[in-house]
């Protein structure tokens, strides 16, 4: 099946190439971080983990929301997603290669990760977390692998890939709850130490999966003969909507408990993070523009029509995934050390090698969805080769 | 067999590709194939090693990953040879006591071998048999 | 493909893992003339405390009102940073600092207290890691690379750490430091007799455990002039360490976390 990757038209091979060049810029500030060290970065003692390890929180949600078109078709027979799971199940594995590329770079020894496999320990979240993810990955390659061969077979796939199928549902709520809890469980920082950290995650990822995946479906739907279906697309729209609701509360709890209990060590990350600390203010335009980018979005979400009609429904998840990347890609991680454990204010911006190694990770993941929806597609006939 | 010319090109490419080490040794002329040549400095007593000369040849690497899990993590210091003499474990001020210049002693079998161990990025060398 | 190509395949590539399986089980030196050293095969039943003949519980007592550091003084940081290697990288991002000063307030952050002594609002006072009970860095950890030991000390093992950062993370203390370049150009007086550290590996005041083991004090506590830094075991009811808690009042820092912080501040 391999062999559909192999042929495509003029844009295909464009778009791959645009693709590859960025992967190589990211490669080449990548050899010299390796060289360098992970002071290339912006990151600093007392910010220590940045816009390497943010990106990781924020995809491992966008990995586990294929769970959200595979729990109604595979557990309730809900026919209409049938042309959707196996894109959500690639966005899935794409997602898990970034979340580990992004572990990756940001290692200070990458040589000796094998040491979390030598030296298991069962108390640490990232063991669990590493051991979650890896799974996931296996998981969902073996689906792919079994329905993709089965239907380019034309025939059913074999019966053991349901249960297979059914547990990577309960392994996607893993995942993203084995992150939340690599950052929930800190007594020292008070910005992560919250019991809704986890269903935050859920919520987000809720709402941002589905929207990217409702972006690729309908540009999918303008290149080739690919159409997901009305009522597949009304669906996804209406689980990105009550997600985004849930999303936009529990933010609005955190907001409450924060501002109402008044404790300094609480208030003072929400504070920096929506107002700045003392005219120390980066993240603050961002943070409101996410909230504009939410107030529309959600707002479109729910006025039906504007959810039911797929031009605004396009516009309308670009503006939820980039809201939520920047509460969780840029907001959640960063604010987590600002103020640092002594009150003091230490301001983080990512440089130019840390940007461009992010982009070309990104840039890695869309180059494998493209590959992975060209096989996919092109095995149910729906692009002339 | 189809798209011959395409193969057998891409064939090369991969092999020059694999075996290119090899080749930018060559063209920076290190592939001298001298000896390993070690040598000890003078020193005033002969002193022994914590090991024999094949045990050490064999070993020395295992040898000394065992002493670092010993020191840092199980807090043990000391050694017992097979001579029953009791050794602090230590690189620096056992081993490179006597083994000081490491130029002339660890570089030898390990450049000609192509090995980098990382000892030196923390571990500090002795320079030249004068400094300890 | 042919079936007779594909089944080849499969089992070269089974014999392929076969050949090098070998890499991953762990070879001991077999010389019976030689003593075979107990081994710790690190496979994850390696135990987390260090079989340290004494039994203690390792404490360090900071006796604010002798410490003279908002006078300028840095003898304790001086002497830590020659006998550790530690690099001078200015007041820049990259800072690598065992024990450093901070004002009373900063210090202390949950103590809030606007009417503070005149003598306290410009109090500097010496931090260092707390070296806690109750560790959350040694939580989690994801190799054991930072572990505790039997005597108290939390210990960094830099053979092992991948550079992660979660303990920095974990850290409410901010006592970790991680080397995010090559440190060696930046040390001033390279110490033959301790060795640097690598890029990539976070590192702490590990209380001179390498100095403890010969009998000798902490670097920082010899350095202290005032004696204002008094270390010693706590399990020990004779020990200076015990006397000085039980007749001066002191405080910890965020001891409502349940770390249990080793180092005290007398005020």
């Amino acid at each position: 099946m391999l062999e559909h990757a192999l042929k495509g038209n003029k844009k295909y091979w464009g778009w791959l190439l645009f693709l590859a060049i960025i992967i190589l810029i990211g490669f080449y500030f990548y050899i010299k971080q390796f060289n360098y060290g992970l002071g290339i970065t912006g990151m600093s003692r007392s910010v220590s983990w940045g816009l390497y390890i943010a990106q990781f929180t924020f995809i491992v949600g966008v990995a586990a929301s294929a769970v959200m078109v595979v729990l109604p078709y595979y557990l309730h027979n809900y026919k209409e997603f049938s042309k959707v799971t196996i894109l959500g199940e690639f966005l899935a594995i794409a997602s898990v290669v970034m979340c580990i590329m992004f572990v990756t770079v940001d290692l200070g020894q990458p040589f000796r990760v094998a040491n979390i496999f030598l030296h298991p320990t069962f108390h640490s979240l990232m063991f669990w977390d590493v051991l979650a993810l890896s799974g996931y990955l296996v998981l969902n390659v073996i689906i792919t692998r079994v329905t993709l061969g089965a239907e380019h077979k034309s025939i059913k796939p074999p019966k053991w890939i349901r249960p297979v199928i059914i547990i990577s549902i309960p392994w996607a709520i893993s995942i993203h709850t084995v992150t939340a809890f690599l950052i929930s469980g800190l007594a020292g920082r008070p910005f992560w130490l919250t019991a809704i950290m986890a269903p935050r995650f859920l919520a987000s990822a809720f709402s941002a999966g589905p929207a990217l995946l409702v972006v690729f479906c309908l540009i999918v739907k303008r290149f080739t003969k690919f159409d997901p279906g009305n009522e597949a697309l009304k669906k996804l729209g209406l689980i990105i909507t009550y997600a985004m609701c849930v999303n936009v509360f529990f933010i609005l709890m955190e907001f409450f408990t924060t501002f109402y209990s008044g404790i300094p060590g609480d208030v003072s990350h929400m504070q920096y993070l929506y107002f700045g600390i003392d005219g120390s203010t980066r993240l603050v335009p961002w943070m409101w523009t996410s909230a504009l980018l939410v107030l529309i979005s959600l707002t479109l979400l729910i006025i039906p029509k504007t959810r039911k009609n797929h031009k605004i429904l396009f516009v309308t998840c670009l503006m939820v995934f980039v809201s939520i990347w920047l509460e969780k890609g840029l907001g959640l991680i960063i604010t987590g050390f600002i103020p640092n454990p002594f009150g003091k204010v230490v301001q983080y911006w990512p440089t130019i090698p840390e940007t461009f190694i992010s982009v070309g990770i990104w840039a890695f993941g869309f180059f494998l969805i493209t590959i992975f929806y060209k096989i996919a597609l092109s095995v149910r006939k729906e692009i002339e080769i | 067999m189809y798209d011959t010319g395409k193969i057998i090109i891409g064939l090369i490419i991969f092999v020059g590709f694999f075996t290119s080490p090899i080749w930018y040794d060559v063209s920076n002329g290190k592939t001298a194939l001298k000896e390993p040549e070690l040598v000890l400095p003078k020193l005033e007593n002969q002193k022994e090693c914590v090991g024999t000369k094949q045990f050490m040849r064999d070993n020395h690497m295992v040898l000394l990953n065992d002493w670092r899990n010993e020191v840092v993590r199980e807090g043990e210091k000391t050694y017992t040879s097979y001579t029953h003499k009791n050794f602090n474990m230590n690189l620096e001020k056992t081993c490179l006591n006597c083994h000081s210049d490491t130029k002339q002693f660890c570089d030898q079998c390990h450049n000609y071998l192509g090995e980098s161990p990382y000892c030196w990025d923390c571990h500090i060398e002795n320079q030249g048999p004068e400094k300890k | 493909m042919d079936k007779s190509r594909r089944n080849f395949l499969k089992i070269a590539g089974i014999a392929a893992l076969g050949v090098t399986a070998d890499k991953f089980v762990d070879v001991h030196a077999q010389d019976t003339a030689n003593k075979v050293i107990k081994k710790t095969i690190g496979s994850g039943k390696e135990t987390v405390k260090a079989k340290v003949d004494r039994k203690e519980r390792l404490a360090m007592v900071v006796d604010l009102r002798k410490c003279v550091s908002q006078k300028g003084c840095t003898k304790c940081i001086d002497a830590c940073n020659k006998t550790h290697n530690i690099p001078d990288f200015g007041e820049s991002k990259d800072e690598i600092k065992w024990i450093w000063k901070e004002p009373y307030e900063n210090a202390f952050l949950d103590h809030e207290n606007f009417y503070l002594t005149d003598e306290f609002k410009n109090k500097k006072v010496p931090l260092f890691c707390n070296n806690c009970d109750n560790p959350p860095c040694v939580e989690v950890c994801p190799t054991q690379a930072t572990f505790k030991r039997e005597d108290g000390i939390v210990m960094m093992d830099w053979h092992r750490c991948i550079g992660c950062r979660y303990c920095m993370a974990a850290c409410p203390y901010g006592s970790r430091s991680f080397n995010w370049r090559d440190p060696r150009p930046f040390i001033k007086d390279v110490n033959p007799d301790f060795p640097t550290r690598m890029r990539g590996v976070v590192e702490k005041c590990i209380f001179c455990e390498e100095r403890l083991a010969e009998g000798l004090p902490p670097a920082c506590v010899e350095a202290c002039t005032e004696k204002a830094l008094v270390f010693g075991n706590l399990d020990d009811p004779e020990s200076e360490v015990r006397k000085l808690l039980k007749d001066n009042f002191s405080i910890r820092r965020k001891p409502g976390l349940g770390t249990n912080p080793e180092v005290y501040y007398l005020v």
